[in-house]
């Protein structure tokens, strides 16, 4: 696995320059910090009526995208591009690519 | 002078909007999104509705439709643009505008008529108000509170392009006014230039006298006259 967050990964995966590979590209979508989310408190509230405790929770959009590419690396720009473009709205989101081989 | 109200898939509010642009005497007409932005259209106008069943964002998908391209182009051109509610959303998906429109503080759709206060009359939209006049439009939507972040926010303020905030009907703007949490009680703003703007409530739902409720919309449609 590529985390966008740890190079070091990187290097367990180039290994397969020499052909097209096929990643799976996960693209978590999450609000900002500090940027309200009324369907994580309202689904908050639904759980503390069912008898849960809990201090706190955050909801994310996950979409995993199937691509082939040359490298995880190259596979992960890709789905960097995605969500900078499409994804994900910088205004309120920050977001964060993992690759794998699919 | 041709108004171009375009029509996505799950546009709603387009022939509303073609049908008060007339009222107020501006000649406008339907134009389906995948047939590109009529080089004479004198206007632009993105209507409210569903489009794309708000997949992924409100107004993200339409915001990447080709015809975008066409009315940036047109934009920068200095024809006017208006979005409403959902087009209001494609305008900051767009990036015609700055900001973003998402889920109700509430959680809820919310259909209501609103108050605002015209905050900056200096502008085609404005016009035909006084700064502090309070008008009342209704707002439909559930994804209207305005966000963005504290220093655009603030250079927003600083270049007057906030045009209408939500207020009571006395005009004072509270939380309580505020139906859906924008920040500022934002509810219309200007792009980078004030031939562009953008705003949740629906001017074309209060400028017919049919409809028995306010005229105050009439104000906003006019800037295309």
């Amino acid at each position: 696995m590529y985390n966008r967050t740890s190079p070091k990964r990187l290097l367990l995966t180039t290994a397969h320059y020499d052909s097209m590979t096929t990643y799976t590209a996960t693209v978590t979508v999450r609000l900002k910090r500090g940027v309200l989310d009324p369907e994580a408190e309202t689904t908050k509230r639904a759980l503390e009526r069912l008898g849960f405790e809990l201090d706190a929770l955050r909801s994310a959009d996950q979409f995993e995208v199937d691509l082939d590419a040359e490298s995880a690396e190259a596979a992960a720009d890709r789905a960097d591009e995605m969500a900078e473009r499409l994804l994900a709205n910088p205004t309120i989101h920050d977001y964060d690519v993992e690759v794998a081989e699919a | 002078m041709t108004v171009a109200v375009i029509t996505f898939g799950g546009s709603n509010c387009d022939r509303d909007a073609v049908r008060a642009l007339g009222h107020v005497g501006v000649d406008a007409e339907r134009v389906w999104h995948e047939d590109g932005l009529p080089s004479d259209a004198d206007g632009v106008v993105l209507p409210g509705g569903f489009s794309y069943g708000d997949y992924l964002r409100a107004g993200a998908m339409a915001a990447h439709s080709p015809i975008m391209n066409d009315v940036r182009d047109a934009a920068d051109d200095g024809v006017p643009v208006l979005g409403v509610c959902n087009g209001a959303q494609i305008g900051c998906e767009s990036t015609l505008t700055p900001g973003a429109f998402t889920t109700n503080a509430s959680a809820r759709f919310q259909c209501e008529s609103v108050h605002l206060r015209v905050e900056n009359a200096d502008t085609p939209w404005t016009a035909a108000y006084d700064v502090g006049d309070v008008i009342e439009i209704p707002i439909a939507h559930g994804e209207g509170r305005f966000e963005i972040g504290e220093e655009r926010y603030d250079a927003l303020v600083a270049e007057d392009r906030i045009l209408f905030r939500y207020c009571d009907a006395d005009g004072n703007v509270t939380d309580r006014a505020n139906p859906n949490g924008s920040r500022g009680n934002v509810a219309g703003i200007l792009g980078d230039r004030e031939t562009v703007a953008v705003m949740m409530p629906h001017p074309e739902r209060a400028t017919l006298p049919d409809l028995g409720r306010s005229l105050d919309g009439q104000g906003v449609l006019s800037a295309f006259v």
